[in-house]
């Protein structure tokens, strides 16, 4: 071989050691894709063949020089019925089975782990429960359904992890949401693919599937102090959130225990189930979402707060089963500190509100 | 039979001489050109000029093959490279495949195949050609300047808040581009309606004139909201009106919405009229009627229709609803069927023929394959479940590449073959013609081909710079693009050489039935001596003998 330049030769010993045809399969909806992948892949392989089959012998058996004259023949009402309904019941076949899976993709388990996700020119932010943060990469463990919830906070961002054949759209003002369930440790891709600007092609990141034992060990390393939610409580209070939602009789704004979840009637009567959007719709835009009974004296904190302080916010708020909290920390910012007020003082975490 | 019959048969090619008097001879000088009426001559201005803005995009294709030879971006800056594949896109879309068929091919032959003299609005005809150079003159102006970034998609708030490009001059480029369309599709709706000759019943059209038609309908319901999109961009960008900005209780996913209930048709705008050469071209070359023509033609009236309803499949995965997703994935399937009935109907129309295989036929061939590659893997992006993998991929850009060059541009190059000799009167060199189809279907499959395993792998699309395990497959492409630049350019420099030194064609070089090859190559200003009245269907090559008898006994 020494006729072959070594550059090629070197490439072609390179493509045949690495070639794959499709990427790992790392999570528990990998495998259901592919099976439908490939039986796409074989169907298409079939009606290809069946072309390319009949445009051949049919150039063969029907070439001027062997068939001189041609027979004119109208057409076949049976023929054509065949290749209408064929191809129709496949497609239907595809149709039914990809729904399926999208419906699972994009349903996630009510046991589901939740971490949010930022998208923002050029970097993906991860905010998980126990208070870590961690940026163009996300640590999951094995063996446990993980539910993303996503949101953009300038362009359209979207995230893909190939390995786990899952993807969704970062929308800005919106959460999106997708789960997955790793099954193999290892470093995979992270893209985005939504085309998001100059950097769009660095918005790139690993995504870390760990062992359980490892994970727990990743997270015990890598905590800043606080949890998400206790984050969302210091911001709760150094933005007087506390002012009215104080679970006082008096209380110009309604209580907030239990209310993630929970069925409510606005002011125009509309009846809304308080989820995640709804809560970060209440936060951003609250003239639109009053509660019924109360005035519509909630100032807007578009703009105030980042889309990071909004999701502290918000798992602080999903967390909040009783009004205790509230009234200790209400408590606290009114009167001195005796206690070292763990909660008053501290200045809200960097990056949580927009200078 | 010889009385109804008043289409003159000239005599055959090997006596053949090029006509005194034509559309290109009857009047000279430049003013004569800019200031036609004549579709003919209008239709000769277009493919001068679709083919020049196909070579810029091309060029630009090459740079962006070249740029991703390596995992790095070396060659340019990211911002650079973006702005090289959004111009890429944006002129291979709206200048080149939106009018490559309809405003060339179409716009020559429909009047002809109806059996009219012109186009029933030739002004029009010659206006819809000035809004297109002024779109053209704006986009080259927007590259001199600068260029644009935000892909051919306009996607925003992008395109809106984040980018510093010239947004507003390329969308009012295309917004022009536009209105050029929306007139090509009006003028051959009114002129299918109303022009056909006596005795031109509906059936009797040949299918290049009903996907025409198809095609038309679609510029002319789609176009004007792809229109008011780009003015709310616009809007958006200079005076902040809201409509797309969420902090402004807009909303981002109505621009995708918006966008893509034009897009999403206009693909069907560019391959429709390349399914309608596609069948000319097969009928002609194996000597036989369409197989099941009513089937071919309500298959293009039917892909126009379901084209329309199938628009939320490009955002299955940006929270549409699941219910949304299940009526969208479901039109998308039943849109591919029509298509399958196409291919199918097309491979039986060989069955029992009397096959040669001339360039224009070899092209055909190409489109069936490429088609059929590109209609099949566009199912898989049809099943939701497996488009969250593959859309944003490279998959996609192979999808729409085997769709959109595989398809339509092998149409395109098929049809200005079989339709040259009646163009200029002269026939393109036959057997380096033939080379250059191999080339071009040798080069397209190693260029795109392996653009579906990288998509499948996870490469996402748009991206300057790529890890570097993906490096061989983008080696294989960008050889393949240099293969397949190879095949484009061979066809420029033949068909320019033809012009001159092309051997005359005569009337029917190939022996074909429709009208416009009744009458001398090239043709009349006024097409016809007289208006023709038919009596007889689309493809009806017993006709054509008759015809032949007919005249050998007049003449004798």
């Amino acid at each position: 071989m020494s006729h072959i330049s070594p550059i090629i030769w070197q490439f072609l010993v390179k493509w045949m050691t690495n070639f794959a045809l499709f990427p790992p399969e790392a999570s528990k909806i990998a495998p259901q894709m592919d099976a439908l992948y490939f039986f796409m892949v074989l169907i298409s392989l079939i009606g290809l063949t069946i072309v390319i089959l009949l445009i051949t012998s049919f150039s063969i058996l029907y070439s001027k020089k062997r068939h001189p004259v041609a027979v004119q023949i109208e057409g076949s009402t049976l023929l054509e019925a065949t290749w209408t309904i064929i191809p129709l019941g496949l497609f239907l076949i595809m149709f039914v089975w990809g729904s399926l899976l999208y419906f699972r993709i994009y349903t996630p388990p009510a046991n589901a782990m939740n971490i949010y996700v930022v998208g923002k020119q050029w970097m993906w932010k991860a905010e998980h429960p126990g208070g870590q943060h961690e940026i163009n990469s996300l640590h999951v463990p094995t063996g446990r359904p993980i539910q993303l919830t996503i949101i953009s906070q300038d362009v359209f961002h979207s995230f893909s992890i190939p390995a786990f054949r899952v993807k969704r759209e970062a929308i800005p003002g919106r959460y999106t949401s997708v789960w997955f369930e790793p099954t193999v440790p290892g470093t995979y891709h992270l893209f985005c693919t939504q085309y998001c600007g100059t950097e769009h092609s660095h918005m790139i990141g690993d995504v870390v599937v760990l062992s359980p034992e490892d994970y727990k060990k990743w997270l015990e390393g890598s905590t800043s102090g606080a949890s998400l939610a206790q984050n969302g409580e210091r911001l709760f209070s150094s933005l007087s959130c506390t002012a009215c939602h104080n679970a006082r009789p008096d209380a110009r704004g309604p209580s907030l225990a239990s209310v993630y979840g929970s069925r409510l009637t606005l002011s125009n009567g509309q009846q809304i189930t308080a989820d995640d959007a709804y809560i970060r719709e209440a936060i951003l835009n609250p003239s639109q979402h009053t509660t019924q009974g109360y005035a519509p004296i909630m100032p807007t904190y578009q703009g105030q707060i980042s889309e990071e302080g909004v999701i502290a916010l918000v798992e602080y708020i999903k967390n909040l089963d009783s009004d205790y909290r509230v009234q200790q920390t209400t408590a606290s910012t009114t009167l001195p500190p005796d206690n070292g007020g763990k909660t008053t003082r501290t200045p809200a975490p960097q990056g949580m509100v927009k200078q | 039979m010889s009385d109804a019959v008043t289409i003159v048969t000239l005599p055959d090619q090997s006596t053949a001489r090029i006509p005194k008097m034509s559309y290109l001879t009857k009047e000279n000088g430049l003013l004569s050109w800019l200031l036609t009426g004549d579709h003919k001559r209008i239709a000769i201005l277009y493919l001068i000029s679709i083919s020049f803005f196909f070579f810029i995009g091309g060029s630009l294709a090459g740079l962006i093959r070249l740029e991703l030879l390596t995992p790095q971006s070396d060659l340019m800056a990211t911002d650079t490279y973006n702005k090289v594949f959004s111009m890429h896109g944006i002129i291979m879309v709206f200048l080149f495949l939106v009018p490559s068929v309809p405003a060339t091919i179409g716009n020559f032959l429909i009047p002809m195949m109806v059996g009219a003299k012109d186009l029933a609005l030739p002004k029009i005809n010659l206006l819809s050609w000035y809004l297109y150079i002024a779109a053209g003159i704006m986009v080259i102006y927007t590259m001199a300047s600068g260029g644009v970034d935000t892909g051919w998609t306009f996607t925003t708030p992008l395109s809106t808040h984040y980018v510093n490009t010239h947004v507003i001059t390329t969308g009012l480029a295309i917004f022009i581009a536009g209105f050029s369309s929306i007139f090509t599709g009006l003028n051959f709706i009114v002129t299918i309606h109303k022009m056909r000759a006596p005795g031109m019943t509906w059936f009797r059209l040949p299918l290049f004139v009903w996907s025409n038609y198809a095609a038309s309908i679609l510029m002319v319901l789609g176009t004007p909201v792809l229109a008011i999109t780009l003015v709310l961009i616009v809007l958006e960008r200079t005076v902040g009106i809201g409509v797309f900005d969420p902090t402004k209780g807009g909303d981002p996913l109505l621009f995708q919405h918006l966008f893509w209930f034009y897009s999403h048709p206009a693909v069907y705008i560019m391959i429709l009229p390349g399914m309608g050469v596609i069948s000319e071209v097969v009928s002609t070359f194996s000597r036989k009627r369409v197989f099941g023509y009513t089937a071919v033609a309500f298959s293009s009236v039917a892909i126009a229709v379901f084209g329309f309803f199938v628009w939320a499949h490009h955002m299955f995965i940006m929270g549409i609803s699941n219910y949304a997703m299940l009526i969208f994935s479901l039109l998308t399937m039943l849109v591919a069927v029509p298509s399958a009935i196409k291919i199918f109907n097309w491979a039986f129309t060989l069955y029992k023929g009397s096959i040669t295989f001339e360039t224009p036929m070899l092209y055909a061939f190409g489109f069936m394959g490429l088609f059929t590659i590109g209609g099949m893997t566009g199912v898989f992006l049809g099943s939701s479940g497996t488009d969250i993998h593959l859309t944003e991929t490279y998959f996609i850009v192979a999808h729409f590449h085997f769709v959109m060059v595989g398809g339509m541009l092998m149409a395109f190059l098929s049809g200005l073959h079989f339709w040259w000799p009646k163009m200029t009167g002269r026939m393109y060199p036959e057997k380096i013609s033939q080379l250059a189809a191999v080339v071009t279907f040798i080069g397209f499959n190693l260029t795109f081909f392996p653009q579906f395993i990288l998509g499948t792998l996870g490469m996402p699309r748009r991206y300057a710079s790529y890890p570097p395990e993906f490096q061989i497959l983008n080696v294989f492409s960008t050889a393949g693009a240099s293969v397949l630049g190879v095949g484009y350019l061979l066809p420029v420099l033949y068909l320019t050489w033809s012009l001159k030194y092309g051997a005359i064609a005569g009337n029917n070089p190939w022996q074909a039935t429709g009208l416009e090859w009744q009458v001398q190559s090239p043709p009349l200003t006024e097409n016809f001596p007289e208006i023709p009245i038919v009596d007889h269907e689309a493809y009806d090559y017993e006709w054509l003998e008759r015809q032949k008898e007919n005249e050998v006994a007049s003449v004798g």
